[in-house]
């Protein structure tokens, strides 16, 4: 009994990973690059919520949950262009352009959700399907072969990101313009636009996490469906060390304290449904106590708008 | 110098008032695909408050808990410190403040709404304090902590307000809403116009706006807290402790915002309910910011933004857009401000502004 409830926290805890994966990965890039987005949380909002809507109005058809991803990664784009030109273009203090960003998010999200929707309805969403043979392997069958084909995708897109970011001409533009735009400058990158670029890839990014969301986990659309994970993502990519492998063990981390958390509830056992909540985003705090000090591994220029024309 | 002076200011509020018209263009944007006509809504928004007691009163209920949310975000900001803690501080300060107005004993309303008013300066500054005191000693991100820490107390104040400290009269007849037992009414802030939910909360935010501006500007503590602000490695060069000062900002910033819980609490609600804090924990970094970071700067702003709040809600029911617009309207008008601050701050950007309005270089060789 007790096995059964640890693998189904796991295996629970797999396909919960993948928004913070997804939106981790495009934060690590943006703030590579140098730019903090805080946005995420409200890009998150806008894609969950175009994503449920393109396959609510296909009405679940074939190739309508694919369609609002892809949406929900335009959409994620457009916001994500919104705080390049914030921040890159016009130089603006990232922290509150990242908090507009994330106000803007909250409120079209819950705006267009009331007037295009309402009440709460279901789609059918990407269902998990189960690999045939590999998932009757006794244990990792159950935790590692029967999730909704977007969690294969996104173990794709973690070492595809590394290699990105350490094996190509354009990740070392992207880590240089990070650490030392003046110098890239004047090996003549275009550190702006290295930089839009990263932020864009990041909207797009946590676009796609919150059509991840609402079309494969929870298969509804509710007002704060991302509940911080936004948020939680940004604190993950300090606790990754700005790569993708520590992100993918840090969404793991989180993903079994949410998994915990609700196993909590589902077992009926007597604790305050306000408390258990609650353990993920203590334990957020408590790892960026814990990891505060590696600030040391930080991109240099996080955070710090570059000024082609002026002297540092 | 003093046409160059002036020319100045009105470049500044130029390139500010063309930045919010591109943020309320947008704004129209959002309108349109709510499918509603932009100016109609716009036009309520700004005036259909103004034009009853009613508006003009309720504008003035959300006025002060904004006030007093950005006057701590203005310490904050000036010290160098993105709180964006505002919800939780606010909802620790109600907790506080309902704890001391259910539970203590019964006395005298001149010694029981100071006493609440302390009780949620503590509590708030208690919350905001540990996101400054990680922040000081651990070097932790003050922003993620800060947001962190609404979550966590968004449940813990539910948890309070559905469990121990749930009216027991709801749970006797069963109704089981969540909230708690109403406030003895003789501590509730007095209301200013019969009929109308207007309260002495906004006198007291501003008598604390007046208190701020002098804290901050002429006490040594406020200049060493501005200095940290500026340049932290040059205040720790000149023997300032900084870390203590990044402490005390974030104890205020939560302070104030606690303070708006508690006047939500004594002169709105009379009793805890969910989500008391209503948005005003962001809604205070825009007046803040709004008011030019400064406590008196944040009077008007306040008032601006109580009316915008206000006027979404009567713009609801006018073209039936929902007022969660407002959130989406204030980001954009964030986004406009730090953008437009720029072209005020840095010179270079501010030429390259100025030459887009002078004749081609090429065609007039002797301009310069």
């Amino acid at each position: 009994m007790l096995s059964e409830i640890i693998i189904g926290i796991i295996a629970a805890a797999i396909p919960l990973s993948i928004t913070f994966v997804l939106v981790g990965i495009g934060e690590m890039f943006n703030q590579r690059a140098g730019v903090f987005n805080l946005g995420a949380e409200g890009i998150m909002m806008v894609g969950a919520f175009l994503g449920f809507y393109v396959e609510y109005i296909m009405k679940s058809g074939p190739g309508s949950s694919f369609l609002g991803m892809i949406a929900a990664i335009a959409v994620g784009s457009l916001m994500g262009a919104v705080m390049a030109v914030t921040c890159v273009n016009f130089k603006a203090e990232q922290g509150i352009a990242g908090i507009a960003l994330f106000m803007l998010g909250w409120g079209v999200a819950g705006m267009l959700f009331r007037v295009y929707i309402g009440g709460t309805t279901s789609i059918v969403g990407l269902k998990a399907l189960d690999i045939p043979f590999l998932n009757s392997i006794p244990v990792l069958g159950a935790i590692l072969f029967s999730h909704n084909i977007m969690v294969y995708i996104t173990l794709v897109i973690i070492p595809l990101s590394w290699y990105l970011l350490n094996r190509t001409a354009w990740g070392l533009k992207v880590k240089a313009v990070g650490t030392a735009p003046r110098a890239a400058d004047t090996m003549g990158v275009k550190v702006d636009r290295i930089r839009f670029q990263c932020v864009v890839i990041g909207g797009a990014m946590a676009g796609l996490a919150g059509a991840y969301l609402s079309i494969c986990q929870t298969h509804i659309y509710a007002d704060n469906i991302t509940a911080g994970r936004g948020f939680i993502a940004v604190a993950l990519v300090y606790f990754g060390k700005w790569k993708p492998t520590g992100i993918l063990w840090g969404a793991l981390l989180f993903s079994l304290a949410h998994s915990f958390q609700r196993s909590i509830q589902v077992y009926g056992i007597d604790f305050p449904y306000e408390i258990a909540v609650m353990f993920p985003y203590i334990l957020v705090i408590a790892v960026l106590a814990i990891s505060g000090s590696s600030r040391i591994m930080a991109p240099t220029m996080l955070g710090r708008p570059y000024y082609r024309e002026q002297r540092d | 110098m003093k046409h160059k002076q002036f020319s100045s200011l009105a470049f500044n509020i130029g390139i500010t008032a063309f930045s919010l018209f591109i943020a309320l263009l947008i704004g129209a944007v959002l309108f349109m695909i709510a499918g509603a006509n932009p100016f109609t809504a716009y036009a309520v928004m700004f005036t259909a408050p103004l034009q009853d007691v009613f508006g003009i009163t309720e504008m003035f209920v959300r006025a002060a808990p904004l006030l007093l949310v950005a006057l701590g975000i203005s310490i904050s900001f000036r010290s160098g410190i993105l709180n964006i803690g505002g919800e939780g501080q606010i909802l620790i300060g109600a907790i506080f403040g309902l704890v001391v107005a259910l539970y203590f004993p019964k006395m005298h309303w001149s010694l029981m709404i100071p006493l609440v008013f302390l009780a949620s300066f503590l509590g708030g500054a208690l919350w905001g304090g540990i996101a400054g005191w990680m922040k000081a000693y651990l070097n932790v991100n003050e922003i993620l902590s800060t947001v962190m820490l609404n979550y966590v107390a968004i449940q813990i104040y539910n948890f309070l307000i559905r469990g121990p400290m749930m009216d027991k009269n709801e749970v006797v007849y069963g109704t089981g809403a969540s909230q708690t037992a109403r406030i003895a009414r003789e501590y509730w802030l007095t209301k200013l116009i019969p009929g109308a939910r207007m309260h002495t909360g906004m006198i007291f935010a501003v008598v604390m706006a007046v208190i701020v501006f002098f804290f901050l500007w002429k006490t040594i503590y406020g200049y060493r807290m501005r200095a940290v602000g500026v340049e932290v490695k040059a205040a720790r060069y000149a023997g300032i402790n900084t870390k203590w000062y990044l402490l005390l900002a974030m104890i205020f910033a939560g302070g104030f915002a606690g303070l708006a819980g508690s006047v939500e609490v004594l002169g709105v609600h009379h009793m805890g309910l969910e989500s008391i804090s209503a948005g005003y924990g962001f809604s205070g970094i825009v007046v803040a910011l709004f008011g030019g970071l400064h406590p008196l700067g944040a009077i008007p702003a306040s008032i601006v933004f109580g009316l915008l709040i206000v006027g979404a809600d009567m713009m609801q029911r006018a073209v039936q857009v929902p007022a969660y617009i407002i959130l989406a309207i204030q980001g954009l008008i964030i986004l406009a401000i730090v953008s437009s601050n720029v072209f005020i701050t840095k010179k270079s950007m501010k030429v390259k502004v100025l030459n887009l309005f002078r004749k081609p270089a090429g065609r007039s060789p002797h301009a310069q």
